[in-house]
């Protein structure tokens, strides 16, 4: 066993998430946590684990099954004083709350003129590349970037995701807080025991390079990561990787500055190519960087087609060869 | 036994005026306060429409022939209780303290019309359909979760029962046992479609049933039956009885909204019938020349201070300050984004060259 400093704990992602959620309700006692099978089963990946135990069933509800049902009454708790955290059980769950995230909870502020608002936390699991059946590996981030008055958060890592989850419960607003379930068990890293935050909107160097910038995030980071390793053995390119953890205000200001740094750019993201988040990340390079670029920006997505069910996703998903190919596609140009 | 045997439709007071249960002490404070308030909403109505057609106003939402549902169930709800209203239920919203300048300042596309006076809990309009249901559930179990005595009033027509967030609002209040009221205006037709097409249940409140929630059906057009039946609803979720749903029978007399023409899809002379017989002021007003109370000269003060106060509610917003720009910028997060803030900038910058 690898020895931990003091103050930290070896975590896996979904353990951090639980972590950062009973940080916050012991802290504050307005927060709650709402959805399906989040109590005595403590989520059907364990996030919510023990919750229920320390905190009781009013503050740990079993809800009914129907996501506008949760997300809705959850509008009526944030505006009345509770700051609920609901859990869609996967992210391809989220439509039937689409209606109550898009009327509602995003536009309260505005149509009230800040009388009500709505801090709340929209967790859900997304992502493919863990066999899971039809409709439960949707990437559908791009449709909430379009969301007014809603802020996209994806971690990639065990210490961001406590400390981004935490900036998203104490965040007066909406936020939406997507989990790539991919790595929900990939590995364990140390996470401080303490309360952190991690500012919403900033982004984070992977990997420091001078040639080429990758943005990515969620489950892509690491696979670009690996990617890139394997790669720069037989280049002598350094690529630099940005993990943009938040995608919705996107960090304009590290975007700006890698480009002019590097001048090339992949975007690495599964969800799919059209309307994806890649193209407001090409809009900032336009409006922020345009002269730096030396090639045409390069995207590596998924496809315009459903997320396919397990048996095609591996050919749905950006693979380590096909990050490598664009590199190679944008470093010859 | 058929829903509609087994949900009849409760009355206090029929249509000539006479009362239909013994145990109503009729006080005629109560009657004049309860004409007055319904008076002032139709003066309310009439005014809104006559604005639209002047252009003074945008798109309007009548609920003419719906004040005693409104009236009287707003009037069974008190300070510190939340109220979700729809776009039709500003009869509501103003018997419970909306303000008028704030009405017509909606109507006229202002933010500024949703915000209720301080104190009051009043929700901006729902304008999808139905999906205020679940607010009214989530705001009142956040009251007992408080332990408070608050309650939540939620209102919604016949078409909003086939939504979906109308049964996810009725299962979350009732398994939550949330104190809510339920208060469907069941006026027959979702704009242009019957209720005969949009359900086969004989009623609104046999829905109830399956969520195990206490429910009833009223004449929504009897100001008593609506304001009792409210009280006892509120009383019960208060004590922590849970929710009720009450389904009020009645009409609106007019259109859907200024923006369509109800002759499309029904006989107009339907709602003239109607206002020589069910109408709910005349209802009181026959109960009051029942009870020997009515007062000819009462009426014509009532309605010339209600004119004078719309008047004024209307100059008020009529010379209220311009809709400012910075309010759409400044109210989507609570902390500035630097994509609004560049949007914001750069709209400003092609206002000061004359582009917009």
């Amino acid at each position: 066993m690898t020895t931990v400093a003091a103050g930290l704990k070896k975590l896996t992602m979904v353990q951090a998430i639980t972590d950062a959620m009973r940080t916050m309700m012991r802290e504050n006692e307005t927060v709650l946590v709402l959805g399906e099978d989040v109590g005595v089963n403590g989520g059907v990946f364990r996030a919510t684990d023990g919750l229920i135990q320390e905190f009781g069933e009013e503050r740990v509800v079993d809800t009914p099954l129907a996501e506008s049902g949760i997300i809705g009454t959850s509008v009526g708790l944030a505006v009345n004083g509770f700051t609920p955290i609901c859990e869609m059980q996967f992210f391809g769950f989220i439509y039937p709350a689409f209606n109550q995230i898009m009327t509602h909870a995003t536009r309260m502020r505005q149509r009230s003129l800040g009388r009500y608002t709505v801090p709340m936390v929209i967790r859900a699991p997304y992502g493919a590349g863990v066999k899971a059946p039809e409709i439960h590996s949707d990437s559908v981030e791009a449709l909430f970037t379009h969301v007014p008055g809603l802020k996209v958060v994806a971690p990639s890592n065990p210490y961001d995701a406590k400390g981004l989850l935490i900036a998203s419960i104490e965040d007066p607003d909406p936020v939406l807080f997507i989990e790539p379930m991919r790595c929900y068990r990939s590995g364990r890293t140390e996470v401080p025991e303490d309360k952190y935050s991690i500012p919403l909107g900033k982004a984070a160097k992977v990997k420091e390079g001078t040639d080429v910038t990758i943005f990515t995030w969620g489950a892509m980071v690491q696979d670009t990561v690996q990617a890139v390793q394997k790669w720069e053995e037989t280049h002598e390119e350094v690529c630099e990787i940005i993990d943009l953890r938040t995608l919705y205000p996107l960090d304009k200001e590290a975007i700006k500055e890698s480009v002019e740094k590097t001048g090339r750019v992949v975007v690495v993201h599964e969800a799919p190519e059209t309307g994806g988040v890649s193209g407001d990340i090409i809009s900032v390079i336009n409006d922020a960087a345009f002269f730096y670029l030396k090639a045409p920006v390069q995207k590596v997505t998924g496809f315009d087609t459903p997320v396919p069910v397990y048996s095609l996703e591996q050919d749905f998903l950006p693979s380590a060869r096909k990050i490598t190919a664009a590199l190679e596609q944008v470093l010859k140009y | 036994m058929g829903a509609d045997n087994q949900f009849p439709v409760i009355q206090y007071v029929n249509e000539a005026g006479s009362l239909k249960q013994d145990e109503v002490k009729l006080h005629k404070e109560q009657l004049y306060q309860f004409y007055f308030m319904m008076v002032r909403a139709r003066m309310m109505d009439k005014k809104c429409l006559n604005l639209q057609r002047q252009g003074r106003i945008g798109t309007y939402v009548q609920y003419e022939g719906q004040e005693a549902a409104q009236v009287g169930s707003a009037l069974a709800v008190e300070d510190g209780d939340w109220m979700f209203p729809t776009y039709r239920d500003h009869a509501a919203t103003m018997s419970f303290g909306h303000s008028l300048r704030n009405l017509f300042l909606y109507w006229k596309g202002r933010l500024e019309g949703s915000i209720p006076p301080e104190g009051r809990n009043i929700f901006p309009p729902a304008v999808p359909i139905a999906s205020q249901l679940l607010h009214a559930a989530g705001a009142a179990w956040a009251e007992k979760k408080k332990n408070s005595d608050r309650v939540s009033i939620v209102y919604f027509g016949d078409g909003a029962t086939s939504e979906g967030d109308f049964h996810e609002g009725l299962n979350f209040a009732s398994v939550f046992h949330a104190p809510v009221v339920f208060f469907n205006q069941n006026n027959g037709y979702a704009i242009s479609v019957p209720m005969e097409k949009q359900m086969k249940s004989k009623t609104i409140a046999q829905k109830g049933l399956a969520y195990d929630i206490p429910s009833l059906r009223i004449d929504g057009n009897d100001i008593l039956a609506v304001y009792h039946e409210t009280v006892k609803a509120v009383a019960r979720a208060r004590s922590g009885g849970g929710p009720t749903l009450i389904e009020a029978v009645t009409w609106r007399y007019g259109a859907h909204t200024t923006a369509d023409d109800p002759s499309k899809y029904r006989d107009q002379q339907e709602s003239e019938i109607r206002r020589k017989t069910t109408d709910p002021l005349l209802r009181v007003e026959r109960l009051l020349k029942n009870q020997g109370w009515w007062k000819e000269e009462e009426k014509e003060r009532m309605e010339a201070e209600i004119t004078k106060e719309i008047n004024q509610a209307l100059k008020e917003a009529e010379k209220f300050k311009p809709a400012d720009i910075d309010e759409l910028f400044d109210h989507v997060f609570a902390e500035p984004v630097w994509p609004i803030e560049e949007q914001r900038k750069q709209h400003k910058r092609l206002s000061r060259e004359g582009i917009q």
